[in-house]
């Protein structure tokens, strides 16, 4: 009986090493010089796919390491999260599908 | 005997910060981190409206938000952005000091945290006192007479000037969304100052460290909100 909480229940704490923050920093900073370099590069329609696409590796980064997402060993904090980003996902794709089709008007 | 029963029964009540609701700390941390999770995904939501509602003006006043976007200031946007990728280092470096138990170092990164915080609050307000005086804020006394993006190249007859009703429109997004990530930032700044009262005075353990772990999540959701206004606010049409 009392073997059922200690060792079962106990939670390890994942402690992120200093190289791994200041590797993650690091990649930060170099997204961010990047996705301003970038910006001034006439890349046709590709500009926003870039900066976009930089911007959510950044994101992605912060999420996964920072936020410790990647160290979890809670399956609902995953769900919670790939939630969140669907709806969000539905919430900007339903209406951009609206409001780019009204050709008609 | 009657020692070891007592300890049966009250595994894990030996820690304060344990509420009675709950069986383990083990089990109290997951909840807590689990609801900060939840409140999260309805903040991805609530600014989600705000990211939704400019991609559908983007979209419907393509060449304006061009020009609107290329009236704010990229040497002052990139310095917050670096600013506050050092803030969530900060918070990363606090989290990592109190699960190792060391507390002056705790205190210093969450000061550190407010400082960053603040110097980005500090450049915000400098942006946005200039929008004053350009009358680039939404309201009876918006003025906007700028060219397109693209159009400085082709002779002065020719060239096309941005809708002001239009350009107006982006200045309101752009206050309107920087606004609400300037209040989040305030309001990071505020449970930074309390964390690190509290750190000072020695309530966070290796043990016990959620309120740290939770406002640290937070902190790298607004940086995560902001990384997105950066891109879509600052840089559309630097290139033109």
């Amino acid at each position: 009986m009392s073997d059922h909480n200690s060792a079962s229940e106990q939670v390890h704490e994942h402690i992120s090493s200093l190289g791994s923050c200041i590797a993650v920093w690091l990649a930060l900073l170099t997204g961010t010089t990047l996705t301003v370099t970038f910006a001034f590069i006439d890349l046709g329609p590709f500009n926003i796919v870039v900066a976009l696409g930089i911007a959510t590796i950044k994101a992605i980064l912060v999420v996964l390491f920072y936020m410790h997402v990647k160290y979890t060993h809670e399956k609902l904090t995953g769900l919670v999260v790939v939630s969140a980003i669907f709806w969000l996902f539905i919430l900007l794709a339903l209406s951009m599908a609206d409001y780019t089709t009204r050709l008609w008007r | 005997m009657d020692t070891s029963r007592a300890v049966v029964d009250k595994p894990a009540h030996d820690s304060p910060a344990l509420l009675h609701h709950f069986a383990t700390e083990g089990q109290q941390k997951n909840a807590a981190s689990l609801g900060m999770w939840v409140f999260l995904a309805q903040e991805v939501m609530f600014f989600g409206g705000m990211f939704c509602a400019y991609l559908v003006y983007r979209y419907k006043y393509f060449a304006d938000f061009g020009s609107g976007s290329l009236q704010l200031d990229i040497r002052l946007g990139t310095t917050n952005t670096v600013v506050l990728i050092c803030s969530s280092l900060t918070v990363v470096l606090a989290i990592r000091a109190v699960q190792l138990g060391k507390r002056r170092a705790l205190v210093f990164w969450l000061v550190a945290t407010i400082l960053l915080g603040l110097a980005f609050l500090g450049i915000k307000a400098d942006e946005y006192a200039e929008k004053f005086e350009k009358h680039h804020v939404p309201g009876p006394s918006f003025s906007y007479h700028e060219l397109i993006p693209g159009q400085g190249k082709l002779p002065a007859a020719e060239r096309q000037y941005a809708n002001p009703h239009h350009a107006e429109m982006f200045f309101s997004l752009y206050f309107l969304m920087t606004g609400m990530h300037a209040l989040h930032m305030i309001v990071g700044v505020g449970l930074f100052g309390f964390l690190a009262y509290m750190a000072w005075r020695g309530k966070y353990t290796p043990k016990y460290y959620t309120p740290i772990e939770n406002a640290g999540l937070y902190w790298h959701f607004v940086d995560i909100v902001w990384i997105y206004l950066f891109g879509l606010l600052y840089l559309i049409d630097r290139h033109r």
